[in-house]
């Protein structure tokens, strides 16, 4: 009799917060369907160059699957512009294959199917010299994509906590208060941006540091433009976070946007390889902050990108910020006219 | 300038329910002015809109001699809340602290303010104790302190003796009547306790967004044939025949 009286509370509780409801069971639908796309896609060719050697090569390397180009000559710069995956170049019968080694899975792929190409047409095993545009050797796949993951652990906790500071401020009825007051409706937003911000500065440090000093990450790249990229990222996330909380009445309703905004973005971040993804898919990763955090991340970390090198990518990031704080500022309207 | 706050024809309706039906209402300057209604009179929304936290559907309020909203006049309202608008993180002193620096005191004034705050409820013990372990008596006190921070010209208190002990509750009100009789303040409270009712100056009786009757207490006993402020309120209501 207890326990059905329980039952009932819980069911009609339940039914009462239909946005619970709603995401409780289509929030896995909508992550299970980007995450069929997101694996369903196949990997996409492999490009290659050749240069100072003859059709025979060319040849064999088509039939092995590469996507061939022989070229008079090639370098380094043309094959990040082309973002080709690996540049061989044959003279006086020595080898030289340099990979690009943005993703290294892909690297090792290009050597094995190369290597074993090249075995079937020579009897003795060819000797190979290697050299890599990014990275070396010994790169692992965690070299990649850890610049991601430190810009997504700065996106999810500032989005989380900023999110959560101005729901309780609107709960609780401080923030009515506080427009009780002379304050300015772009006071409270910058006070929010420059209070949080402050302490997801403070994160970006730690989580950078210990990433580069005790995990051994590579950090190619100036620490200064990895900082000023995430500032830009909580910047994001903070603005983000503080206009999505309009939209919940309950902290459990914020964590809720964790599955509708958080993880979505995890996808399009590089951890799973964008190139394969079919057109549609990318250009939804294009409407995703954290792709362009990832970005420049992987390009300042891994591959020593200059400031002017992920500027693209810094300004896009600015771009949604002052978007998100602007609308912040007009949705406090809400609350006092002025 | 008479009046301190006059409000004409405002209206306000949430969703489809009309919270506010269009009324008129003059405070006069000096004095303490009740609002007295039952809980969902409308009470709190007709505050709010004085405040300019709510706009209006229809009308307009005055507050001395400026429309609302207007930028300076909430450095001249101190207005305090139904809930206690309180950061609990913080200490009473804290809290007192931050408000007072929103109106820009320099450091000698907020001292000074913090301190004539605090003596009036009574927490100047308390000011370095986190807000979240005061009783709800203490939470209240604090939340007036901060209405009363910036000295303003009006105090506009919602509910302003809720959960607080008699004996405390008798020293506010006197504090109140000090604040009229020595600082020639205007104050608004809302209440449904009869027993605050009368000792407002002038009373206006709100029931369900509408003025039903406004004067003096003794002028609506009067007016009503009434013993107490109560019976008037009933009598109003049809409870009484």
């Amino acid at each position: 009799m207890r326990i059905a009286s329980l039952v009932t509370r819980i069911t009609q509780q339940m039914r009462r917060d239909r946005r619970t409801l709603a995401l409780f069971f289509l929030a896995p639908l909508l992550i299970l369907t980007l995450m069929y796309f997101i694996f369903d896609t196949e990997a996409s060719d492999m490009k290659i160059v050749v240069t100072g050697s003859d059709q025979t090569i060319v040849k064999v390397l088509k039939q092995a699957d590469f996507q061939v180009t022989a070229a008079e000559e090639f370098s380094q710069e043309k094959m990040i512009e082309k973002d080709t995956d690996g540049w061989l170049h044959v003279e006086n019968g020595k080898m030289k294959l340099t990979l690009l080694n943005d993703e290294p899975t892909r690297a090792k792929a290009v050597q094995m199917q190369m290597m074993q190409a090249l075995q079937g047409n020579e009897k003795n095993t060819p000797s190979i010299e290697e050299k890599y545009v990014y990275g070396d050797a010994d790169t692992k796949a965690f070299d990649t994509f850890s610049p991601m993951l430190v810009s997504f652990f700065v996106f999810f906790f500032v989005f989380l906590i900023a999110g959560i500071a101005l729901l309780k401020e609107r709960t609780s009825g401080t923030l009515e208060r506080l427009l009780a007051t002379p304050i300015k409706r772009y006071e409270i937003v910058a006070g929010y941006v420059i209070g949080y911000g402050l302490f997801a500065l403070i994160q970006t440090i730690i989580v950078v540091l210990y990433a580069v000093n005790v995990l051994d990450i590579v950090l190619v790249g100036s620490i200064w433009l990895v900082l000023l990229t995430n500032i830009l990222v909580a910047l994001v996330a903070l603005s983000l976070g503080t206009l999505l909380s309009s939209f919940a009445t309950t902290e459990f309703q914020m964590v809720q946007f964790i599955p509708l905004v958080i993880v979505p973005q995890v996808f399009f971040t590089g951890i799973f390889p964008l190139d394969g993804m079919s057109d549609w898919l990318q250009k939804i990763g294009k409407v995703m902050p954290l792709y362009y955090a990832s970005d420049a991340m992987n390009g300042i970390m891994y591959k020593g990108f200059t400031f002017n090198e992920v500027l693209l990518d810094l300004l896009i990031l600015l771009a949604f910020a002052i978007v998100f704080i602007t609308i912040n500022i007009i949705s406090l309207k809400k609350y006092r006219a002025l | 300038m008479k009046n301190a706050i006059s409000i004409e024809g405002i209206a306000k309706g949430f969703q489809q329910k009309k919270v506010i039906q269009p009324l008129s209402l003059k405070i006069e300057k000096g004095g303490i002015f009740g609002l007295l209604g039952p809980s969902g009179c409308g009470k709190t929304t007709l505050i709010k809109m004085i405040v300019g936290l709510i706009k209006p559907d229809a009308g307009k309020v005055t507050v001395l001699d400026h429309e609302v909203p207007n930028e300076a006049l909430l450095m001249d309202v101190g207005y305090m809340a139904q809930s206690d608008a309180l950061y609990t993180e913080l200490t009473g002193a804290e809290n007192l602290e931050f408000f007072a620096k929103l109106y820009r005191f320099s450091k000698k004034e907020r001292r000074e303010r913090i301190q004539y705050a605090a003596e009036i409820v009574q927490l100047t013990n308390d000011l370095n104790v986190r807000v979240a372990h005061y009783s709800g008596g203490m939470k209240r006190r604090l939340s007036l302190a901060v209405a009363l921070i910036q000295n303003p010209e009006i105090l506009i208190l919602d509910e302003p003796t809720v959960g607080i002990d008699p004996l405390l509750k008798q020293s506010i009100w006197e504090e109140l009547e000090r604040l009229r009789n020595e600082d020639d303040k205007t104050i608004i409270i809302t209440t449904h306790v009869m027993d605050e009712a009368e000792r407002c100056d002038k009373l206006a009786m709100l029931r369900e967004g509408e003025i039903i009757a406004a004067g003096t207490p003794a002028a609506l006993k009067t007016q009503f044939a009434a013993e107490t402020l109560d019976d008037v309120f009933l009598r109003i209501g049809g409870g009484l025949k």
